[in-house]
C-alpha cells in the first residue's frame, strides 16, 4: 500500500470538500470519543493502568533483547517459527517465501497494520488470490483503498458508499438494493465464509507477543482473526518487534487499557491466546506457524528521541481525539499511520523529508497526550520534529528566515516597540473594527476577517506615556 | 502574602505580543485587577514576546536567547504573571531549553515556579474573588488548550465571573477541543484551521450566548475573526476585561467608539 507523501496541503483540500467523507467523519468523532469517556467512568483506577502501561511498554523496550530471544525459544518449543525482517522488503520477501513453500494458492487475511506498513498486501496480491476478513479492510480492498483509521480501516465509507460496492463486487448476490447494515455484514460473512474455507494460508498481525510463553495475542471484534488463524494449513503473524510483553500478567493489563482506548469496551469481543501450532493430540489449529517480526526502523528509534513512540499499541485513541483528523481523516495524512501517532511514526520510517507537513500540520492542542493509554507525549515529540525539521533545513527557508528576522527583532525591545508601534498604527488605519482582507494577511483572511488594533498605540506606548505623564496605570 | 519580606506582591505583568499590539486594553484591565488584588504592579522594559513562534517552528537557539531576556527582566518580582495561559505555558518550558546544572537552568527553573496566568494567579495564589462587576449577559466560555492541559485552567476563570450575579454561563458542547488557531498553525493551513473554527463557532452558536470569553487573546482573535466572516453577532472579550469592569468598550474586532 503506497500513497504519496508529497501534496499533504492537496489531500487536505480534497478531503475538506468531500462531503460523504466530511459526514463520515462527523458521524465517527463522537461516537470514539464518547465510548471512551464512558468505559474510563466505569474504571476509576484508569489513570493507575495507563501508568502501568507506560511501565510495562518502557521496561519491555529496556529489555528487549533479552524478551525476544525468551520469546523466540517458547515460540520454537512450541512448534512455531521465528524470521526476523530488518526492513519492509525482507519482511515481505519472508511472508511471500513461507506462502510459495506452501504451495498456496489461497490467502486469507486478517487486519495487519504491520502489514500495511511493509506494503503486504501489493505483493501477496501479485502472485496469491488474497482476500481480507476484517470487514473494514474487505470493503477498502474492494474500493481499492488503503486503511483510514488503524481500528476502523473504513471509517471514512458511507453505508451508501458500502452498499454500492457490494452490489458491483458481489453480483447481486443477495438480490434487490441492500441498505441496512446488518444486511450488509451478512453478505460479507457469507461471501467471506467461503474464502475462510478455501484458504491454505492464514496471515494476521499480533497486538502483543508474550515471550515467556511464546504467545500471540489478537483481538477483534469480528471473530474473523479466529478463522484466520486456525482454519488454514499455515498461520503467519507479523509484527513488530515492539509488541513483546514480558508475561500473560503484563498482556492482561494492556488488553484492558486497549479495548478501553480503542473502542470503549472492557474487552475487545474475541481475544485470541495463540501458543504454538497444532500438537498431534490437538483436532484443529494450523500445522505451521510463523511469526515475522519486523524491526523497519524500530531499533534505531530505541537509541534515540523518539523511544517512546514505540510504546504505541495502535489503539487509534488519539487521531479518535485529534481536530485535524477530524477534519481531514486518515488519507491526508498519505501513509499508514495517521493522526497524531502517524506524524511522529510517517517522519520516523519513510523519512522526515518526505513528510515534512505532519509534525507541522498540528496545532500542539495536547488532547491526544491525555488519552494516550501509554502517555506518549505525542505534541512534545511532534514539536521535536521540527527541531529537527529545523536544523536540518527541512523545513522551507522562507519560513526559518522569517521566523529568523522577527527573532532578531523580539531581541531589541527599543526597536521592537518602535516597529511594532509603527505597524500597528498602519494597521489600525486599515478600518474600523474588523477587515475582511488586509495587505500580508492573506492565509488569515482566507477564512476569517481581521479584528484590527485600536488607535491608540500599542501597549507598551500608552503604558510608557502614562508612566511619563506620572499617571496611573 | 505570607512573605514577611513583601506583603505586598511584586508583579511583573508580562503583556503578551499579541496584547500589547492587537488589545491594549487587555493590558489594562490586567493591571487594574492585580492591583486592586493588592498586588504592586510594574510592567518590566525589555519584555517583547515568550518566544513561542520561534520554539514551535523548531528554531530553538533564538528561543533560547528570547528566553534569556525574559528571564533577566522578570529576575527580582515575586512573580510573573500573564493573560494568557499559552505564554505562561512557554514560560514554563524555558528550564527545558537549558542544560541540566547549568545557571540558566536554574534561573529558568525558578522564573518557571513563580510564573501564573492572571485567572489562576487570582484564585490559586491570592485566593481572591474580584468584587461584582456589574456584567449582566449569557456568557459561553472557551477554554484554550496550553491553559487547559499545561497548566490545568478550567474551574479558576468560571469561578472568578461566578462573581457578577447577573452573569449566565452557559458551556459549549465540545468544550475541550481546539479551535484551530494554534499560533502559526493558523496561517499555514488556513484550510484545516478554519474547517476547526467554524465547528467552534457552531457549537458557540448553539448555546445562545451573547459573549464569548477566554484568556488566551490568540484563540480569541482566531473565533472572533471567523464568526465576524460568518455574521454571527457574538461579542468577544479577554475575560479578564469583564473581571475589571471593563467590558463597556467595543469587544474583538468591533468598531472603536
Ligand atoms: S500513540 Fe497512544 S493513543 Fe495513539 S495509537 Fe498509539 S497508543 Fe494509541
Amino acid at each position: 500500500m503506497a500513497v504519496s507523501e508529497a501534496d499533504f496541503r492537496a489531500r487536505a483540500r480534497k478531503a475538506l470538500d468531500d462531503d460523504n467523507l466530511q459526514a463520515a467523519l462527523a458521524q465517527a468523532k463522537g461516537g470514539f470519543v464518547d465510548k471512551r469517556a464512558d468505559a474510563i467512568l466505569d474504571l476509576p483506577a484508569f489513570e493507575q493502568l495507563r501508568e502501568r502501561g507506560r511501565q510495562i511498554k518502557d521496561h519491555t523496550l529496556e529489555y528487549l533483547d533479552t524478551y525476544l530471544d525468551e520469546f523466540e525459544q517458547n515460540l520454537n518449543s512450541a512448534g512455531g517459527q521465528l524470521h526476523y525482517a530488518a526492513d519492509a522488503e525482507s519482511a515481505r520477501e519472508a511472508v511471500l517465501r513461507i506462502c510459495r513453500e506452501a504451495h498456496a494458492r489461497q490467502i486469507i487475511k486478517a487486519k495487519t497494520m504491520a502489514g500495511e506498513e511493509v506494503g503486504l498486501n501489493e505483493a501477496l496480491e501479485a502472485e496469491f488470490e488474497t482476500v481480507e476478513s476484517d470487514l473494514g479492510e474487505y470493503i477498502i480492498q474492494l474500493a481499492k483503498e488503503p486503511p483510514s483509521h488503524i481500528i476502523a480501516p473504513a471509517v471514512h465509507k458511507t453505508r451508501g458508499e458500502i452498499t454500492e460496492l457490494f452490489d458491483t463486487h458481489h453480483h447481486g448476490r443477495s438480490g434487490g438494493p441492500l441498505r441496512e447494515t446488518p444486511d450488509l455484514v451478512n453478505e460479507a460473512r457469507g461471501v467471506l465464509r467461503e474464502k475462510f474455507l478455501g484458504a491454505d494460508i492464514g496471515i494476521s498481525g499480533a497486538n502483543f507477543l508474550v515471550a515467556d510463553t511464546g504467545t500471540i495475542t489478537l483481538v477483534t471484534n469480528e471473530g474473523n482473526a479466529d478463522l484466520s488463524t486456525s482454519l488454514p494449513r499455515v498461520h503467519i503473524a507479523i509484527a513488530g518487534v515492539e509488541k513483546l510483553v514480558p508475561s500473560m500478567q503484563e498482556a492482561s493489563s494492556m488488553l484492558r487499557l486497549l479495548a478501553r482506548s480503542a473502542t470503549g469496551q472492557q474487552i475487545t469481543a474475541y481475544t485470541t491466546f495463540i501458543t504454538g501450532a497444532r500438537r498431534e493430540d490437538e483436532l484443529d489449529g494450523p500445522e505451521e506457524l510463523h511469526v515475522v517480526l519486523i524491526d523497519n526502523g524500530r531499533s534505531r528509534m530505541l537509541g534515540n528521541d523518539y523511544r517512546e513512540m514505540l510504546r504505541c499499541i495502535r489503539c487509534g485513541a488519539c487521531m479518535n481525539h485529534c481536530p485535524v483528523y477530524s477534519a481531514i481523516g486518515g488519507h491526508a495524512y498519505g501513509w499508514v499511520y495517521p493522526g497524531p501517532m502517524g506524524a511522529v511514526l510517517t517522519p520516523m520510517f519513510r523519512g522526515l523529508d518526505k513528510s515534512s507537513d505532519l509534525p507541522q500540520a498540528c496545532t500542539l492542542n495536547g488532547r491526544c497526550q491525555t488519552v494516550c493509554p501509554v502517555k506518549i507525549r505525542l505534541p512534545h515529540l511532534i514539536r521535536q520534529l521540527r527541531d529537527d525539521a529545523f536544523e536540518q533545513q527541512i523545513t522551507p527557508a522562507t519560513t526559518r528566515w522569517g521566523i529568523r528576522g522577527w527573532a532578531w527583532l523580539a531581541r531589541r525591545p527599543r526597536l521592537y516597540t518602535a516597529v511594532t508601534g509603527l505597524a500597528q498604527r498602519l494597521m489600525s488605519r486599515l478600518g474600523r473594527g474588523s477587515v475582511r482582507r488586509a495587505p500580508l494577511a492573506g492565509a488569515w483572511t482566507a477564512g476569517r476577517d481581521l479584528p484590527l488594533p485600536g488607535r491608540g498605540g500599542t501597549f507598551q506606548q500608552q503604558w510608557q506615556a502614562r508612566q511619563r505623564s506620572g499617571q496611573d496605570g | 502574602m505570607t512573605d514577611a519580606a513583601s506583603p505586598t506582591p511584586r508583579v511583573g505583568l508580562f503583556v503578551t505580543c499579541l496584547v500589547d499590539f492587537f488589545r491594549p486594553r487587555v493590558g489594562f484591565a490586567s493591571v487594574r485587577l492585580l492591583e486592586s488584588a493588592g498586588c504592586d504592579v510594574e510592567v518590566p522594559a525589555g519584555q517583547t514576546c515568550c518566544g513561542q513562534p520561534a520554539y514551535n517552528t523548531g528554531d530553538l537557539s533564538d528561543t533560547r536567547d528570547i528566553a534569556r531576556r525574559v528571564i533577566e527582566a522578570f529576575a527580582g518580582y515575586d512573580y510573573l504573571v500573564a493573560p494568557s495561559g499559552s505564554c505562561v505555558g512557554q514560560i514554563r518550558q524555558y528550564p527545558t531549553l537549558f542544560d541540566e546544572g547549568s545557571e540558566w537552568r536554574r534561573r529558568a527553573d525558578e522564573l518557571a515556579g513563580r510564573s501564573y496566568e492572571i485567572m489562576a494567579f487570582i484564585n490559586d495564589v491570592l485566593g481572591i474573588t474580584p468584587p461584582e462587576q456589574g456584567f449582566t449577559g449569557r456568557v459561553t466560555y472557551h477554554d484554550s488548550c496550553s491553559g487547559l492541559r499545561q497548566l490545568g485552567i478550567r474551574e479558576q476563570p468560571r469561578r472568578l465571573l461566578g462573581g457578577n450575579a447577573g452573569l449566565e454561563m452557559v458551556e459549549m458542547d465540545e468544550r475541550d477541543t481546539c479551535c484551530g488557531f494554534g499560533g502559526t498553525f493558523c496561517v499555514k493551513y488556513p484550510d484545516i484551521s478554519t474547517r476547526m473554527v467554524d465547528q467552534k463557532a457552531e457549537s458557540i452558536e448553539r448555546t445562545g450566548a451573547e459573549t464569548l470569553l477566554g484568556g488566551d487573546l490568540g484563540c480569541l482573535m482566531n473565533i472572533a475573526g471567523r464568526m465576524h466572516r460568518r455574521g454571527q453577532p457574538v461579542k468577544v472579550r479577554h475575560a479578564v476585561e469583564v473581571l475589571a469592569g471593563m467590558a463597556d468598550e467595543p469587544a474583538i474586532g468591533e468598531e472603536e467608539q
